[in-house]
């Protein structure tokens, strides 16, 4: 196998965003052609509720300021999520128009609107009146930040708590740079900040910071992690050289460029949006062949349409009906193949098939990198600590509220996402945020106000 | 957050967006659900005598795929009985102190007729009152709206009798169906009135159904002509604000009307002089919910321009127009195309070509690239090709620097006079005035 070579720029270029912005004569025909509709689909199928006729509205009539606070106003992550939202399943997909035309183009007029915001450095809301009250919010994701944004909003004094370098969780580390640059994830952070939100930043609670101190110190707490590390696979060779967990293997192509992928064959263990990134991420550094390997077929995979379409054009391979069964390395600990096993989808009386291997049918691929994509684990230590109720590291909350069997502590976000409850997405992290923050709101403040 | 209060005449309202009489302020359901969406006055549905209005009433004409490029319609004044609205109109005020609820008011040109109507509604609170010179149909073949509007006489008449009764400003709605819409703006003012409001609908028909030959829209087989608004009507209307702003004889204030659908077009109008806007069509296409981004956009657009209340607008652009034999005739700008924008679809030559001065020439470049280039000695800066290309900011019109002194029209043909001989030249300069 030869050493393969990228340049520094081919990787920059490879990990820029892919998908152009809209011209100005392209937003301006297609906000046109929005119906403007009364109680319109597109809303409803927002899970933030963005008053998407709205904003499209004042993108027709060049009131761009006014636009992109609707749609912030609504989503703390708006940037963001115009870019990684599966639409098509959700404002889109609900558009009239899918009936008599094509629907509007809903996440790139919203892209188109805050982007201008981005780019005229506009601030664009302010602190409510300090109420006196203060909020700790552990993790600085979307769903950490959409609390915050609104409780600043409300006039408390929030503090986020946020164990790595940046804040912006999975916006600013997880998502892959082509198709959501760190600048948008940072920018929206910014926006936060400005609301007189202190950041700290560096400070994993359960570390650097104790549950007790914030207990102490603060009215509520807003538990807003993540989840975290993939599991393991429970087969040999999973702690060879070159076997990754795929989004601390995204993250490092976030922050920095890598070139150890180069020329390599990359095996992605995995069919979830976080297996594609993973792939489409290793394309982009050079890899030579990614495979895909998936234990049940393609119409079993829990990726979005647009990102399986994404990694085909891509020129990802998927092999399907596949299980790794054993990782092999050579004498150095390096990886050099990965021992699978074929299977077959049996019926189950839950209806999802379930995969069983066809015996003696092993066989060997020859892989440089193995990527493991198969899900992720729960902060259980953290969890536990905190002593509220759990179904295996999901937090359980009550579904309006978003309040924890501790009447102080809220969750929200992927922290409560799994067993039926939630959605792992970055917009349904906000709404979660939101209303978490909302229910705070009316604990601490609205009905001390009306017993008062 | 600029100050968007307005004061028209007297009259205050929290921003500068009303509704103008018509189907949305019909009744108070309608009149609060505006309020409750932001809009900052009503003008109710005219009152008067009671009518009967047809079934099938309006039409649109649409443009290239967008809907309502303009609206046509032939309904009357209210068909509900005048206690109902006066009830209706008191409970509306009293939810709504500081919002702007105006009654719009049409009777026989007959003094009595217009003491009393004024009393009435003046009894239930309104904050001020509209006469509706200006519907075009049905009213006027009875010998009110446009058909009183049209006569300066008539106007300055009426709007003396509902001036004797009225405690509240009244405003003067004209009509645009008349050569110079100064002749009633005019009469209003010598009649008294507080302010004018304008303009009513245009004559107009629609449209007529190619297969049925009948008139669109028809009321069963046959049609009336009818009255035109919407975004179509803007110029119009623009126009004849900004000749009533710049009358010194019209020195009253204005309320806007015409085509108005956003908040640029309310600046527009403010500029050429209007102290506040009324809107119907665009809300009749939307719903209320359309004054969110006027009131949203104007602030925004106050906030930029780092105005503190909408009021500073008013009337800023008026000094601006003027008479064509005031304009500088040498005065010179040439198109320009920038090549990085030009997507080449021709569209330029070919107006110039066929239809005006011939000076945009085809090139191709050594690599064999397509472009187009002006030949601007000889480009009368006509602005034809940037208004038919696709592109924005593929064609500027860029000022030349002229050789000759800045001379108008008027100047030239009193300098001619000044030289001797054609007397004949400063007369005539002298009419166009
Ligand atoms: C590779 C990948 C691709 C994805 N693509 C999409 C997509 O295209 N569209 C989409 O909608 N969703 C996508 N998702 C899902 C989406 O990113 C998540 O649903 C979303 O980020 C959840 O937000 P959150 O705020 O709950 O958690 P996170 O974004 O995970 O944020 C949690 C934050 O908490 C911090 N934290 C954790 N523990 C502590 C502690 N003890 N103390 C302090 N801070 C702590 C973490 O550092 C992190 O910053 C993707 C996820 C992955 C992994
Ligand atoms: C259906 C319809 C009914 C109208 N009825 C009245 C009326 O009763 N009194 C009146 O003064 N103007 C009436 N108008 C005229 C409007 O108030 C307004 O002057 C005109 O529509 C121009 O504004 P626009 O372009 O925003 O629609 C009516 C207009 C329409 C479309
Ligand atoms: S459903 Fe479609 S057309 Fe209607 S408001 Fe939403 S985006 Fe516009
Ligand atoms: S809008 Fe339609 S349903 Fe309503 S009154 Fe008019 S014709 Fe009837
Ligand atoms: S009309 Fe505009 S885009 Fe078309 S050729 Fe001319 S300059 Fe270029």
């Amino acid at each position: 196998m030869g050493i393969a070579f990228i340049s520094e720029q081919t990787l920059r270029r490879n990990f820029a965003e892919v998908k152009a912005g809209m011209k100005r004569k392209e937003a301006v025909d297609e906000s046109n052609r929005c119906l403007y509709c009364y109680d319109a689909p597109c809303m409803t199928a927002c899970p933030t509720g963005i008053n998407i006729p709205s904003f499209i509205k004042k993108i027709a009539s060049g009131n761009l300021k006014g636009s992109a606070r609707t749609i912030m106003d609504a989503n703390p992550v708006g940037a963001t999520c115009s870019r990684v939202c599966p639409t098509e399943e959700l404002c889109e997909g609900a558009c009239v128009l899918n009936h008599s035309s094509t629907p509007i183009r809903i996440g790139d007029l919203q892209r188109y609107a805050t982007d201008w915001a981005i780019h005229n450095e506009q601030m664009l809301f302010s602190a409510g009146q300090s109420n006196g009250k203060r909020v700790a919010i552990i993790g600085g994701g979307p769903a950490g930040l959409s609390a915050a944004r609104e409780l600043a909003r409300f006039g408390f004094a929030v503090t986020v708590f946020e164990a790595k370098e940046q804040a912006g969780g999975l916006d600013t580390y997880g998502i892959v740079s082509f198709r959501l640059p760190q600048e948008v994830s940072l920018w929206e952070v910014e926006q936060v900040r400005q609301l007189g939100v202190d950041i700290r930043t560096n400070a994993k609670v359960g570390a650097d910071v104790s549950i007790e101190q914030l207990r102490r110190e603060y009215d509520a707490i807003v538990l807003a992690i993540g989840m975290s590390k993939v599991p393991s696979l429970g087969i040999e060779g999973e702690t060879l050289d070159g076997v990754f967990d795929a989004i601390d293997f995204v993250e490092s192509t976030k922050t920095a460029v890598r070139t150890d992928i180069a020329g390599k064959r990359v095996a992605v263990i995995g069919a979830g949006n976080t297996a594609i990134d993973a792939a489409t991420c290793s394309v982009r550094l050079g890899a030579m062949n990614v495979k895909i390997v998936y234990r049940r077929s393609a119409a079993e995979m829990t990726a979005y349409a647009f990102e399986y379409d994404f990694a085909k054009q891509d020129g990802v391979e998927f092999q399907w009906l596949t299980a790794p069964a054993r990782i092999i390395g050579n004498a150095k600990g390096h990886v050099t193949a990965l021992e699978c096993i074929m299977m077959e989808l049996e019926k189950t009386e839950e209806g999802r098939a379930r995969p069983v291997p066809i015996p003696r049918s092993t066989f060997k691929l020859e892989v440089d990198a193995v990527i493991l994509a198969i899900g992720q684990t729960r902060h259980l230590p953290l969890i536990e600590q905190l002593g509220i109720a759990h179904k295996r590291g999901i937090v359980t909350v009550d579904e309006s509220s978003y309040q924890t069997s501790d009447p102080q502590i809220f969750a929200a976000g992927d922290v409560v996402f799994g067993e039926g409850q939630g959605e792992a997405m970055v917009v349904s992290a906000a709404q979660q945020g939101k209303k978490a923050a909302y229910a705070i709101y009316k604990q601490l403040i609205k009905l001390q106000e009306e017993s008062a | 957050m600029a100050d968007l209060r307005i004061n028209l005449a007297g009259i205050a309202s929290p921003n500068p967006f009303w509704l103008a009489s018509a189907p949305p302020t019909n009744t108070g359901y309608q009149v609060q659900r505006a309020f409750e969406a932001g809009w900052g006055g009503a003008v109710w549905k005219t009152l008067g005598d009671p009518i009967i209005n047809t079934s099938s009433r309006f039409a649109a004409v649409h443009f290239n795929g967008q809907r309502v490029a303009g609206f046509n319609n032939i309904e009357l004044i209210t068909d509900r009985p005048l206690e109902v609205n006066l009830k209706e109109i008191y409970e509306t005020k009293k939810r709504f102190p500081n919002h702007a609820v105006i009654a719009s008011l049409m009777v026989e040109p007959s003094r009595e007729k217009w003491h009393e109507i004024v009393k009435q509604v003046e009894a239930v609170g309104v904050d001020g009152l509209e006469l509706n010179f200006g519907c075009p149909h049905g009213m006027a073949e009875r010998g009110m709206g446009a058909a009183s509007g049209q006569q300066p006489d008539l106007v300055e008449a009426q709007t003396m009798w509902a001036k004797e009764a009225a405690q509240t400003p009244v405003i003067v709605k004209l009509t645009p169906n008349i050569t110079d819409i100064t002749a009633t703006a005019k009469a209003a003012t010598r009649g008294g009135a507080d302010a004018i409001s304008l303009i009513n609908t245009i004559n107009s028909l629609a449209g007529v159904d190619l297969d049925s030959w009948l008139t669109i829209p028809h009321v069963g087989g046959k049609g009336a002509h009818g009255g035109y608004c919407g975004p179509a009507v803007k110029p119009i209307a623009l126009n004849m604000v900004a000749e009533c702003a710049r009358n010194p004889q019209v020195n009253i204030p204005i309320s806007g009307i015409g085509g108005i659908s956003n908040w640029r077009d309310a600046v527009e109008f403010m500029l050429m002089g209007a102290t506040g806007v009324q809107v119907c069509t665009a809300a009749m296409h939307h719903g209320f919910s359309i004054v969110e981004d006027m009131i949203d956009g104007l602030n925004n657009y106050l906030d930029d321009k780092g105005l503190s209340s909408a009021m500073e607008l008013i009337g800023k652009s008026v000094s601006r127009y003027s008479d064509w034999g005031d304009l500088d005739l040498n005065y010179q700008v040439v198109a320009r195309i920038h090549e990085e924008e030009c997507i080449v679809c021709n569209k330029c030559h070919i107006a110039c070509e066929d239809t005006s001065h011939q000076c945009i020439e085809r090139h191709t470049d050594e690599g064999g690239r397509a472009y187009l280039k002006v030949r601007e000695e000889d480009c009368v800066g006509c602005n034809l090709c940037s208004i038919v290309c696709p592109v924005e900011g593929a064609i500027s019109m860029v000022e030349v620097p002229s050789s000759a002194m800045p001379m108008s029209w008027n100047e030239r043909q009193e300098a001619i006079a000044g030289i001797g001989g054609e007397g004949n030249a400063k007369s005539s300069a002298r009419e166009a005035v």
